[in-house]
């Protein structure tokens, strides 16, 4: 696709956004249009801006794994593992086993909440209304599992430091079974409904590409990255709690576009699907917490912990003083850096492919803005 | 010719009888997508307002008419307000020549088709207008996209429509219903059917090719500055010309109020003929669970590379018939086969090496394998101490 300029014309500026149905959420993009052909994309945050980094100093440790659960409000319970790990690294806190697999279970299962959240919400994006439907659908199902388990349906504050809150229910093993069954058959639904369809294969192929080493160079990580063939993946590369033990696959792409940006969630869904029965089948019984003083203080430090969120490399990097709250909280959000890559992906294509292009980063803006 | 005054009167009557018909079923039509749609995608639609929510268009009319008239401060006022009326008089006059059964109809012009056509390119003006009067980005937009898209698309539906007037000899709705007795257009030339069915979509509006309108785009096209009455009128618009073209798929290709039954009780006729439009709707709708939305480009290049040519070969392949007297089947054969190298192109080109290149990535996918899990002290001390006490989570 070319960027020239195709008539002697005046551009057009676009303000898509805070208020726009394609955003998700109080994004904005100034587009410079020649017609419908965008020269360039202007993105433009903060509105949903809380101040979660500055907040998090104000907070004891333990206080402050409920603001991670409204930094990315798809995936909470990946939010927490990753603000846990990293306050588990700064007070060299050993998890017991059974915690770090109920952990592994409900940050998968939220990963496929997450997925299939974005295939139904990429779905009308590109103006398929019913994949939204299913996909709110087997997330309602996740959502009322983990409801049983952490009492909440997204704010769970269920992960703690040292462990989880609480053992989980005597029937979470077959009931946890049934619902990787129910939710594979949903995801497979939405699969055989978009994925080979014509006109999704039309508005995603070749849309928004960008090859491995712009992706990297921009910072893409999470399935935006793997899209373009980079199989860089936090769980395979510094591997973290139990996932040393699981067999999985890491699919990746090669093109670099939508489409395979939204095949590499797909797949993954199946794959988190895997993990999760492996996970039940090695799962045994013991303490679910370990044994800390009420008041956490950690030794001064600091460290840099990450972890992978269902949107990419979720980064934590923590600063003790000594006291009971941190000196410093620096988040990394997948989103934000996923984001940079907006602009060289969007540059010369159409209106519609912007909106298509912005739909495959997935983007939270809580996580944006923060 | 003198007008005589009772003549006036009737026709008024008719005319304010047609317009109660087609505004009720617009809203039967609402009702019917709602419904539809919502079963298709493990819903159940409306079910407050009246039986199976039968009056929830009626109560969403309601709420649009009392709802404040906003136009924008920047807005050509008087273009604004004229610009529902432009899109919404054509797509209602062209009911005055439509027969609803034998005996049913304002009017049996002899131009019926001709009328039609005539009538409905007038409603792109008025979407143009309104994109332009309201003075915003979004709007222009699907002002500018609505008149490319409709009128790239226009051209297909009259060469279909040219199709049916050479097979039936005649431009009059009624005529052509009368010779369909026997067979159907739909099977002597499905060519042209497909075309006109896939020309219609665009030509109304609906997805794949909804995308003046596209919400996730251009946020309602030339809809997006109107509120209240005057956008109510652009939906009502939009659902009549919806069933316009269940109701011409009806008459033009599936033999109107007489095929497959010939002739019938005028009550049962206009049942069939309503139950045919329906069907075509329904599809229509079918085709809205189903498909993401297309591409202006895509669109524009659809139109122009795929439907026109196929329409011009419908043309071609009809008169070639018709001039050398060819059998009627040899009409259905050859536009069959006119039909197979575009969807062998579609599949050949998209889904084969779409599945190919998925089959592709599932073997270059990275696996990780296991590695065995170190046993914990404890558990080996406790499995010699007394065995069989480990339990299975």
């Amino acid at each position: 696709m070319t960027t020239e300029r195709q008539h002697d014309t005046i551009d057009m500026m676009l303000n898509m956004g805070p208020q726009h149905p394609a955003t998700h959420g109080v994004f904005r993009m100034v587009l410079t249009l020649d017609g419908e052909r965008v020269l360039d994309v202007t993105p433009h945050i903060g509105y949903l801006h809380r101040g979660s980094e500055k907040l998090c100093e104000g907070e004891s440790y333990g206080q402050v794994v409920t603001l991670f659960d409204r930094i990315d409000y798809i995936a909470n319970l990946n939010n927490e593992l990753a603000f846990c790990r990293a306050a588990e690294r700064l007070m060299s806190i050993e998890v017991p086993e059974r915690a770090m697999y109920i952990r592994v279970i409900l940050a998968e299962l939220n990963r496929v909440a997450s997925h299939a959240l974005f295939i139904g919400t990429y779905a009308i994006d590109l103006g398929a209304m019913t994949p939204v439907m299913y996909g709110f659908r087997e997330r309602e199902r996740i959502q009322n599992l983990f409801e049983a388990v952490t009492g909440a349906r997204m704010m769970h504050n269920f992960i703690r430091i040292g462990g989880v809150k609480e053992d989980v229910p005597d029937d979470f093993g077959p009931r946890v079974r049934q619902l990787i069954g129910q939710v594979r058959e949903g995801i497979e639904e939405m699969d055989r409904l978009l994925t080979f369809n014509e006109v999704y294969l039309a508005r995603t192929r070749g849309v928004g590409v960008i090859d491995a080493a712009t992706a990297i160079s921009v910072g893409l990580t999470g399935p935006s990255l793997r899209g373009s063939g980079v199989a860089y993946d936090v769980r395979k590369d510094d591997p973290y709690e139990i996932y040393p033990y699981l067999s999985y696959k890491v699919p990746i792409g090669e093109n670099g576009d939508c489409w395979d940006r939204y095949y590499v969630r797909l797949q993954e869904c199946y794959e988190s699907l895997s993990m999760i029965s492996q996970c039940l089948d090695q799962m045994e019984a013991g303490p679910t917490m370990v044994q800390m003083r009420r008041i956490a203080r950690p030794p001064k430090g600091e460290v840099y912990v990450h972890s992978e969120n269902p949107r990419g490399d979720i980064g934590v990097y923590l600063v003790s003083d000594g006291t009971d709250k941190p000196y410093r909280l620096k988040i990394r959000p997948p989103s934000f850096c996923n984001l940079v890559g907006l602009a060289p992906m969007t540059r010369g294509s159409y209106i519609a492919d912007a909106v298509a292009i912005l739909g495959s980063l997935d983007i939270v803006l809580g996580e944006v803005d923060r | 010719m003198s007008l005589e005054l009772m003549d006036v009167v009737w026709v008024s009557l008719w005319l304010f009888t047609l317009l109660n018909v087609v505004a009720v079923a617009a809203l039967s039509l609402v009702w019917l997508e709602r419904k539809l749609l919502g079963r298709m995608q493990g819903r159940v639609g409306p079910t407050r307002v009246g039986p199976f929510g039968l009056l929830q268009p009626i109560a969403d009319g309601i709420k649009l008419l009392m709802k404040e008239d906003i136009a924008p401060g920047s807005s050509s006022r008087v273009l604004f307000f004229v610009a529902p009326l432009l899109v919404f008089v054509p797509s209602y006059m062209v009911w005055i020549t439509i027969p609803f059964g034998r005996d049913l109809f304002v009017r049996n012009l002899d131009l019926g088709l001709f009328f039609f056509v005539a009538l409905s390119v007038l409603g792109i003006v008025g979407l143009v207008l309104a994109g332009w009067s309201s003075n915003s980005k979004y709007a222009i937009l699907g002002g500018f996209r609505s008149a490319a898209q409709l009128v790239s698309y226009e051209i297909p539906i009259i060469m279909t429509i040219l199709v049916v007037a050479m097979l039936a000899g005649s431009l009059s709705f009624h005529d052509v219903v009368l010779a369909q007795d026997v067979v159907p257009y739909a099977a002597v030339q499905p060519l042209a059917f497909g075309v006109f069915l896939l020309a219609g979509l665009a030509e109304v509006g609906r997805t794949p090719f909804d995308i003046y309108h596209a919400e996730s785009e251009v946020v309602g096209g030339p809809f997006v500055e109107y509120s209240g009455a005057h956008w109510a009128i652009f939906f009502l618009a939009e659902y009549i010309n919806t069933f316009m073209v269940g109701a011409l798929g009806a008459l033009l290709f599936l033999g109107g109020w007489r095929w497959p039954v010939g002739d019938v009780p005028a009550a049962a006729g206009v049942a069939l003929f309503l139950f045919k439009t329906y069907a075509i709707v329904a599809v229509i709708f079918w085709v809205r669970a189903t498909y993401p939305r297309m591409r202006i480009d895509q669109l524009m290049s659809f139109g122009w590379k795929v439907l026109i040519p196929l329409s011009f070969a419908a043309f071609v392949v009809t008169a070639f018939q018709m001039f050398y007297g060819w059998p009627i089947w040899m009409l259905t054969l050859l536009s069959l086969v006119i039909l197979v190298p575009p969807i062998y192109i579609q599949l050949r080109w998209q889904r084969t090496p779409a599945m190919a290149l998925a089959k592709h990535y599932a073997e270059i996918a990275v696996a990780v394998h296991a590695q065995p899990r170190p046993v914990p002290v404890a558990a080996v001390t406790e499995a010699h101490a007394a065995p069989g006490t480990e339990d299975d989570a």
